[in-house]
């Protein structure tokens, strides 16, 4: 009986686990300010462990900008992204330089997206995850509170 | 008696830490030794650089309206208002300016600015109503 309410549990639970990626209760203000002045502060699972390593390791021509933070503030959101890193296999490659919306994940997730949503001035690049999903920053990701009512489902 | 001076002292510690855009700005102008104009720093703020195609100047992301909320010329990430009368945060942290000035200077203006030119646009961004 424990066993079955378990199981029927975790079966309710899967598809939110999907779209809910908040960010760790244990996320340095480090990362909020760094990382999500220019753009979300992205769901550490989004990225493999590899990936987030180079990413870090290239912060001065960061896709254009120097992202540089200091040594110390570097170092506490590298560990902080190795610890909630994502799962490689799960995700695929995410080319290089690493790009979250590179990975067979996000492509995977996306298809149903056309093209001209991408280039939309609404939306204006793949980073800007708030475009569609207007609750990123709390980690909703769900493809029913689509903010471009053409492309809620 | 022992906790309240050290409660005290650390009231008085933070109290000092927070800086207001004035003290900021005064500082540039002492290092730039001149006198700030936000003249200056309005005309510096509408400046096109030219060094880079998707940010030719500050207003591609800040619009040209400071009292506005801008948006990250290439992610679409909103920007709260640089003018300090419309987003009280702004210039209240000589580390976090530093390291903005740093930044977009380089990225937008081709090079480090000046003390001079900082002092200006800090004297505009506190001025502007």
């Amino acid at each position: 009986m424990k066993k079955l309410s378990f199981i029927v549990l975790l079966a309710a639970a899967m598809p939110v686990f999907a779209d809910r990626m908040p960010l760790p209760a244990d996320t340095p203000a480090s990362f909020r300010n760094e990382c999500g002045s220019c753009h979300l502060a992205y769901p550490p699972a989004l990225l493999a462990a590899a990936d987030w390593q180079r990413t870090m390791a290239g912060l001065k021509d960061h896709f254009g900008s120097d992202a540089s933070a200091g040594t110390q503030a570097e170092r506490e959101i590298a560990d902080f992204l190795a610890r909630h890193a994502g799962s490689a296999n799960k995700l695929g490659s995410a080319g290089s330089p690493p790009r979250i919306s590179q990975t067979e994940r996000f492509t995977r997730k996306h298809r149903e997206v056309p093209a001209r949503y991408w280039r939309d001035p609404r939306v204006k690049s793949a980073a800007n995850c708030e475009a569609c999903h207007r609750d990123a920053a709390n980690g909703r990701f769900s493809e029913h509170d689509i903010a471009i009512a053409e492309l809620r489902r | 008696m022992r906790p309240i001076p050290i409660i005290l002292l650390l009231l008085l510690s933070s109290a000092s830490q927070a800086e207001t855009p004035q003290q900021i700005g005064q500082a540039y102008a002492a290092e730039a030794k001149v006198t700030a104009s936000a003249q200056r720093g309005e005309a510096f703020f509408r400046q096109r650089f030219g060094q880079n195609d998707k940010m030719p100047g500050c207003t591609s992301c800040h619009t040209d309206n400071p009292l506005k909320a801008g948006e990250h010329a290439v992610t679409g990430k909103s920007i709260r208002p640089l003018a300090v009368s419309a987003n009280a945060d702004r210039f209240s942290d000589a580390a976090k300016v530093e390291k903005w000035f740093g930044r977009n200077c380089k990225e937008v203006v081709g090079r480090a600015c000046s003390p001079g030119e900082k002092a200006d646009f800090v004297a505009y961004m506190s001025e502007v109503r």
